[in-house]
This record gives C-alpha cells, structure tokens and sequence, in this order.
C-alpha cells in the first residue's frame, strides 16, 4: 500500500501542477472575449463572475479540463458506439489502422535489416534509401499516398495503414540492424570455433542478441504509427478516426472536440506503449535478459 | 626427429610469421615461432602483453592467418583442424550467451554439431558435472558467480570432447582465491582426460603450477624466447608453489623474460 503511495505521488503531484496553470491559462486567454461580452450586453462584472464564466464559454480558445472530462464523457459512455459522434466509434478506426501499420511497418522493418545485415549490397545500397524516407515531411506525402492508392482503388483502411507503415518501420530496422550487430567479436569467434553455418550464426546468435533492441524499436513505432493515422485521416475529407475529429473540430471552431480527441489519442498512445512495454518484460524475462 | 616428432605431435609451428598492418606501419605480431606441442602437454605461453600469445593461439584455432610460415594442428591445416572441430576454445571472458541456461550454453556446441538430443543431455550434464557445476544447469549466467560462468565456458569448451584444449587467459579477471581454486580444478581435469591443453596466461606462478612444458614470448616483434620444460611431479598440490623445484623454474621464466625484454 505503502508502496504504491510512494509511487503515486509524485505523479499526482505533477498532474495537479499542470491542471493549475491549465486552469490559470483558461481564465488568462478566454478572459478579453468574455470582458468583451459583458461589455456588448452592458453587464456589471466581478472578478468570480469572470473565473465562472470563462470556463463554461462554448467556443473557448482554451477549454478548462473539466469541460474536456464532460465533452469525452458525452461521447464514450453517453453515446452509442455506432453513433457518429461516438469518441469510441472514431477512436476504434484509428486504432485499427494503426494497429495495422504497426504490424506492417514491424514486419517490413526487420525483414529489410535482416537483409542489410546478411547482405553487403544492400547494405551500402538501401541504407541511404531509408534515411531519405524519413527526412520527408510526413503531412506532404501523406496526401499524395491517399490520392494516388485511392485512384487505383485502394480506399479505407489501407491507405491510412500505409502511411503508419511508412512512420514506423523505420526505427524498426535501425534498432534491428543494430541488434543484429550486437553480437561482440568474442561470441562470433565462438561460432566460428564450432563451424556453425550462416543460418545458424543467425538463428542462435544474431536474432536472439537483436530481440531487446526489436522491443525498444517498437516502442517508438507504436507510438508513430498512431501519429501516421491520425495524418492519413486529415486528407480523407474528414470522415471518420480522430484525426477526421480534430479537422471537423478545427473547421467549425470545436476546441473542445478537438481537445478531447487529442487527449484520447494521446491516452491511446500511452496504452499501446504500455502493452508493447508488458510484453516486452515478459519475453525478456523469460528469455533470461532481463532481471 | 622429423619421422618421430610427427607421430606424437599435436601442433607443430615452422618459421611462423604473422604481420598485421596498421595506420603506423606493419607490426609483427609473430616472427618465426618455431614451436612443437606433444599429445597430452599442458603447454602454458607466458609473455608481457603484445608478445603474441594470444595471436599465437588464435592461429592455431584458424581463427588469424599465418603471413609466413607453416602450421599443422593434428597433421592438418588449422582450418581442416577447425572444420574437423579438432579443438575446444575457452576465451579471456566466459562469452556465454545471456539468453540460455547454463545447460544451453553448455550444449551450443553439441546442437551445432547436430547430435541428438538424448546424447546432448548426458553429455552436458557430464561436463557440467566435471567442472563442479551440476545443479547449476538451468540458471542463467547473470545467476552465477565470475568463476562459475568461467567454469561454464570450460564446460561447453570440453561437452564435444576434442582431444585439444585452447584457453586464452582464462582465469585473469578472476581474483586470487578463485584462480587458486580452478588452476587445481583444471590440473585435475587435465589428469584425468589426457587432454593436450594450450593455455596463455602472464602470471609466472599460474604457468609453472600448471603446466609440463612452458613457452616464455617476447614482444615487438612476437618471438619465443624460451621453452623450459617442467620436472615437477604430476600431482601437484597447492603449497607445491612454495617447494625449490618449483621456484626454480619461476626463475628461469623470470629469466627468460628478462632476457626477452631487451
């Protein structure tokens, strides 16, 4: 019990810091429309009036958190789950396209660092390939991707998994490759000693030594692969996933819908890691890595 | 001689050069090492660092190739030797893999070579018994002790029962009691397998008490500077190390690489 006190506190005192100055910034950056307002309507104004009264505005250009806690409230639990408005219902779209760009991207990454560790050309030839891909703004080609795989058909899911495969497959293959890698000059010296083959310097030794670096790379890629579907849904015209609400919300002023789709994906962000992290323990501490 | 010493010898070096270059020129790790080692010695190589004795062992394992020179490990080239797998190989660090038990470490070799798995089993538990270890088989190595996972990696060095051993400072980042305790472990061992041992080490103490035969190297370049054989019984206890005998031939070895110095 103790210990979980212990634990806890710092973390509950972190977050009460932030909800004070959240709040302190509410009044702050609200407060010159809603003077203005009472000065339009010819209202007498004290200060609690103003605190009360900046926190409930529709259109706040900062909402106070409770009204953040209020709007995602309405939209999980209160609404049904097919219902368009539904948090869960767009929530549950961005989920399965980021779910399924992580798979990809995992996929795609350690299969091309396994074949720049096992293969000198493309090695010297994908390596500089790979960077380039990532110093291209995503929001740039984010698009064209939709554009030109909708022309040829390919609408829905896939396109927007695509560009999370795109984001996330790269760390994926740097940390691989770096795993694979790890392996120090003594431990392929010992291989060496015994006549193990290539397949088997690779399946007894390079894979296993990689298998932390696989994890920590995921970590990362879980985490951009929501990023690249909440952009893959900027330029679908909006319809459904929580980057169409964060484009409704920015479209009609909704700083609340747009804030509370943040916050939900942010809070999805730190499930999946935290998954990713779960299972990682687990295998490592089954394989004996970790302590 | 010729005719004689072939049948007998297990590693047999001629005018062995190996140079490696370097930014600032070549450097001559090994010049003309002659060297013959007989079945069942305990050849220790003790020398100052840079004198080759590692590069000397790792040539034998096929693992650096000679410049000049010729060398045979049990009638073969080195690499034949290798791909016979004619040896077992212990480094200055245990190098267990993190991810296996002790037992899995210690039965890499055996499922490389493809043995079945029945065999695997009592194979190592043999060796791990051996070496002190049995109990110990499924801990992983961060569970043991320095000692014990060098212990280990003698373990999965002897489990594919090579006639030869190659050990390279095995036992120099343990401490002294430890060291004490495996030098007698080894000898004991090295009794009752007759195996043909090779190990480098630079304490004058570790090489007399071990071996039946000892290389004194020399460094800049990597020569033989001396080979003193031992006349030490062959049942050697620890206190053996504070006999006349034995300081005797410490003397020499200081001797010797006093003399290498030069």
């Amino acid at each position: 019990m103790n210990a979980a006190v212990a634990r806890l506190f710092p973390i509950a005192t972190v977050v009460a810091a932030i909800m004070i100055v959240w709040y302190g910034f509410t009044v702050y950056l609200n407060a010159p429309w809603q003077i203005e307002k009472y000065e339009k309507a010819g209202i007498e104004w004290q200060m609690e009036d103003l605190v009360r009264d900046t926190m409930a505005l529709d259109r706040p250009i900062l909402p106070a958190p409770h009204q953040i806690a209020i709007e995602i409230w309405q939209t999980t639990v209160e609404k049904k789950i097919t219902s368009k408005r539904s948090l869960i219902y767009h929530g549950g779209i961005t989920l399965s396209s980021t779910l399924l760009g992580f798979l990809m991207g995992t996929v795609l990454g350690i299969g091309l660092a396994v074949s720049i560790v096992e293969n000198r050309a493309m090695d010297k030839s994908l390596m500089p390939w790979i960077i380039t891909s990532q110093t291209i703004p995503i929001l740039a080609i984010a698009p064209m991707i939709i554009v030109v795989l909708n022309s040829v058909g390919l609408t829905g899911l896939l396109p927007k998994a695509l560009i999370s495969t795109y984001l996330s497959f790269f760390p994926v293959v740097v940390g691989m490759v770096k795993g694979l890698r790890s392996p120090d000059p003594m431990h392929i010296d010992l291989m060496r000693t015994y006549k193990a083959s290539r397949m088997q310097l690779f399946w007894k030794l390079r894979l296993p030594a990689s298998v932390p670096f696989l994890f920590a790379s995921m970590k990362v890629a879980i985490a951009i692969s929501l990023v690249g579907a909440i952009v893959g849904e900027l330029p679908t015209g909006a319809i459904a996933g929580l980057g169409a609400r964060l484009l409704a919300g920015s479209y009609y002023g909704q700083t609340i819908q747009i804030w509370s789709a943040l916050i939900s994906a942010a809070c999805m962000a730190a499930i999946l890691i935290s998954i990713v992290g779960i299972i990682s323990h687990i295998t490592l501490k089954r394989m004996g890595l970790q302590q | 001689m010729t005719a004689e010493t072939s049948s007998n010898a297990v590693i047999n070096a001629n005018g062995l050069c190996l140079t490696f270059d370097s930014s600032d020129g070549p450097v001559h790790a090994l010049k003309d090492v002659d060297l013959q080692i007989d079945k069942g010695d305990f050849v220790s190589f003790i020398g100052p660092s840079g004198c080759g004795k590692t590069t000397l062992l790792r040539v034998i394992a096929d693992l650096e190739h000679p410049t000049r020179g010729s060398i045979s490990v049990n009638g073969m080239t080195p690499e034949q030797a290798r791909l016979e797998r004619a040896y077992g190989y212990v480094f200055q660090a245990p190098a267990l893999l993190a991810w296996r038990s002790i037992e899995r470490n210690v039965g890499l070799p055996l499922e490389i070579m493809g043995i079945s798995a029945a065999e695997k089993a009592e194979r190592v538990a043999r060796t791990l018994e051996l070496v002190g270890l049995d109990g110990f088989g499924r801990k992983f190595p961060w569970q043991l002790s320095g000692g014990m996972q060098q212990r280990a990696s003698i373990a999965r060095a002897l489990a594919f029962d090579a006639d030869l051993l190659l050990m390279d400072e095995p036992f120099g980042a343990l401490d002294e009691i430890v060291r004490d305790h495996l030098n007698e472990q080894l000898l004991e061992l090295w009794r009752k397998t007759g195996k043909t041992i090779c190990f480098v080490t630079h304490s004058i103490p570790e090489a007399v008490y071990l071996s039946n035969k000892i290389v004194v190297m020399s460094p800049r370049p990597g020569r033989v500077a001396d080979i003193i054989e031992s006349n030490l019984p062959d049942e050697r206890p620890l206190d053996i190390r504070e006999s006349k005998g034995f300081l005797e031939i410490a003397q020499r070895v200081r001797a010797g690489l006093r003399q290498g110095q030069v």
